[in-house]
């Protein structure tokens, strides 16, 4: 485990400075000038070569990536040009806001897709299973974006007590708050301005996973070993749950993992919707204003996250599995 | 096809794709109003429904909602089947090299991929077209990228496993070329599994399209797109909920036509599950 562990952990070096090359590129050979931009076009040459100095534009572009992958590897992102903060303190404030979105979603997909799913499996061929599969499949058909703004529309417009817009609070902040004093009024100001969004991201996962435990049920089901169970006498729900449920799970962990990461992605588009404040609504921002710097921290720092997170499922999937950490 | 014409799925996904394609093709006769035609005093109208004036109602320049949905059916597709054309392609071709050449030609290729997955699909294709500027090509060019690893990683693996098969062994002691053993034999045996990811690929096509207009990253205006519509349907969300309504309704109804046709086509295409549900 541990050889498996270096090896996934070495084979990220190459990854990472593939990723950080493209995110540079990408930025730079965009076409429009950023400073010209900035200026206006009463700007005169010289104030532009200026400007273009203080950001180091004016530095061939493999210098430029160096100077920027060293700085970035010290935290420091550079200044957004619109905003003139640093990029890393813009990220910083927003981040937690959409790990806490993806989290949210991520655990409402599972709370409803696992039961949903066991619940099919469980009355094959019924009309409920038919139903299940039917919306499942629709579920994942959706785009998430498109699910916000019937939700905003269609639930937010006429319940009083869904906010349609923005962040109030944060959940971490609500449980701080209510372990340490009690008071559970921030986590559900929390909780109602998150359910939506939450929601609307959660929804095709939610769909994915209630397929996949449905048919990984189905599966196990049919074993030997449920087979056994049954005719021990031990009750449907205790053969459903104890052995079975917990055998079929195996594969729907894999693809929360890998949910996960697409989590991060759609919550790009979801926060726009929901005037959510995370990185996702940053980077759509910097990019209509051509925020140069900003985008590249912005995009860069999703990947970097999504790469992590797909290395932990590995691991994960590598210590449940050891067939995995021989090949 | 025998198969085919078992498979609910893949029968229900066919008549929906089919429905989308008459639509697109004949949207000019399908259309009760020209989806241009503005009618400020009618802006805002609400869905007449069967029968009436304006059936999904009017947007904010009083332009037939159904109209634009028919018409918008074209882009929308126009870009799936173009991107998802080009990913194919160049997917094919990469998988097919790196798993038939292996070495360091495929795992060059394969970090290539890697890379490629390293960002999340809609981010990337979101950054992509910032970069190169919005607009229906570089939103084609995005949604191929984005889609090329699917579509190399499936290769490559029917690939890998099939050129050790007696029949690749047997062309080549009959002293074929490797560009006609892997052209000719190995992928026209991998032609299934490809044609399911295609599927299941033009689904999300189709998805990421409506995403980056949305986001304005799309077709520009005049042109019309679904995306384009729930851009405009949000600034009215408030008033007008039907203008976010059925333009994502259109998109949901082609996604899972493909999303039906490329599970049946799965089923179909593993034994084990022939003959199930």
């Amino acid at each position: 485990m541990f050889r498996y562990l270096i090896r996934r952990l070495l084979q990220m070096i190459p990854l990472l400075i593939g990723v950080s090359i493209i995110v540079f590129l990408l930025v730079h050979l965009a076409p429009g000038d950023p400073v010209r931009m900035l200026l206006g076009e009463e700007a005169t040459q010289e104030d532009v070569e200026r400007l273009q100095a203080v950001y180091g534009f004016d530095k061939p572009l493999p210098v430029q990536y160096f100077r920027w992958l060293t700085r970035a590897l010290r935290g420091d992102l550079g200044m957004s040009i619109r905003q003139t903060m640093p990029v890393s303190t813009l990220i910083a404030e927003r981040l937690g806001a959409t790990l806490e979105l993806a989290v949210f979603s991520v655990l409402i997909a599972n709370l409803l897709g696992i039961p949903v799913g066991l619940f099919a499996s469980t009355r094959r061929g019924s009309l409920w299973d038919y139903l299940t599969m039917i919306v499942s499949l629709v579920g994942v058909s959706m785009p998430s974006f498109w699910l916000g703004l019937v939700l905003l529309s269609h639930v937010a417009l006429h319940v009083s007590w869904i906010p349609m817009f923005g962040r109030n609070a944060s959940i971490a902040g609500g449980l701080f708050t209510l372990l340490t004093q009690f008071k559970a009024g921030e986590l559900i100001t929390a909780l109602r301005y998150i359910l939506l969004p939450a929601t609307a991201l959660g929804i095709s996962m939610m769909a994915i996973i209630a397929r996949l435990t449905r048919s990984s049920m189905l599966e196990v089901l049919s074993k030997d070993y449920i087979r056994t169970a049954q005719a021990k006498g031990l009750k449907k729900s205790a053969v459903v749950v104890k052995h079975a449920l917990r055998n079929a799970l195996l594969p729907v962990i894999t693809v929360v993992g890998i949910q996960f990461g697409s989590m991060l992605g759609g919550a790009v588009v979801t926060e726009t919707v929901f005037a959510w404040p995370g990185v996702g609504r940053l980077v759509i921002n910097a990019i209509t204003q051509r925020d140069f710097p900003l985008v590249q921290g912005g995009v860069l720092m999703m990947a970097v996250i999504f790469t992590l997170v797909n290395l932990v499922v590995d691991i994960c999937y590598a210590f449940v599995n050891p067939r995995i950490r021989y090949e | 096809m025998k198969y085919l014409l078992r498979s609910k799925s893949a029968l229900t996904g066919l008549l929906l794709i089919g429905i989308l394609i008459f639509v697109a093709v004949f949207a000019d006769l399908l259309a009760p109003h020209d989806p241009y035609e503005m009618d400020i005093w009618n802006s805002y109208h609400a869905p007449d429904g069967p029968g009436g004036e304006y059936i999904l109602g009017t947007d904010d320049m009083g332009r037939d909602v159904l109209s634009r949905i028919l018409v918008g059916s074209r882009i929308s597709l126009l870009i799936a089947v173009t991107a998802t054309g080009v990913s194919l392609l160049f997917g094919v071709i990469l998988g097919a090299v790196a798993g038939y050449a292996g070495g360091t030609l495929d795992a060059l290729i394969m970090r290539i991929m890697d890379l490629i997955l390293a960002f999340p699909s809609i981010l990337l294709a979101i950054a992509i077209v910032a970069t190169l500027g919005p607009g229906v090509i570089n939103a084609m060019f995005a949604v191929a990228v984005v889609r090329i690893p699917a579509m190399t990683r499936v290769t490559r693996s029917m690939v890998l496993g099939l050129k050790e098969e007696e029949f690749v062994m047997a062309g080549r002691a009959l002293g074929l070329t490797n560009r006609r053993i892997l052209f000719r034999h190995i992928l026209l045996n991998s032609f299934a599994p490809i044609l399911v990811v295609a599927s299941l690929n033009m689904g999300t096509a189709i998805t990421t399209e409506a995403t980056l207009s949305f986001l304005g990253l799309g077709a520009q205006p005049p042109v019309i797109s679904w995306g384009r519509m729930l851009a405009l349907g949000r600034e009215a969300i408030r008033t007008a909920p039907h203008l976010t309504l059925y333009p994502g309704l259109a998109i949901v109804f082609t996604v899972l036509g493909f999303n039906l046709l490329g599970d049946g086509l799965r089923d179909i295409g593993d034994p084990a599950l022939r003959g199930q549900k």
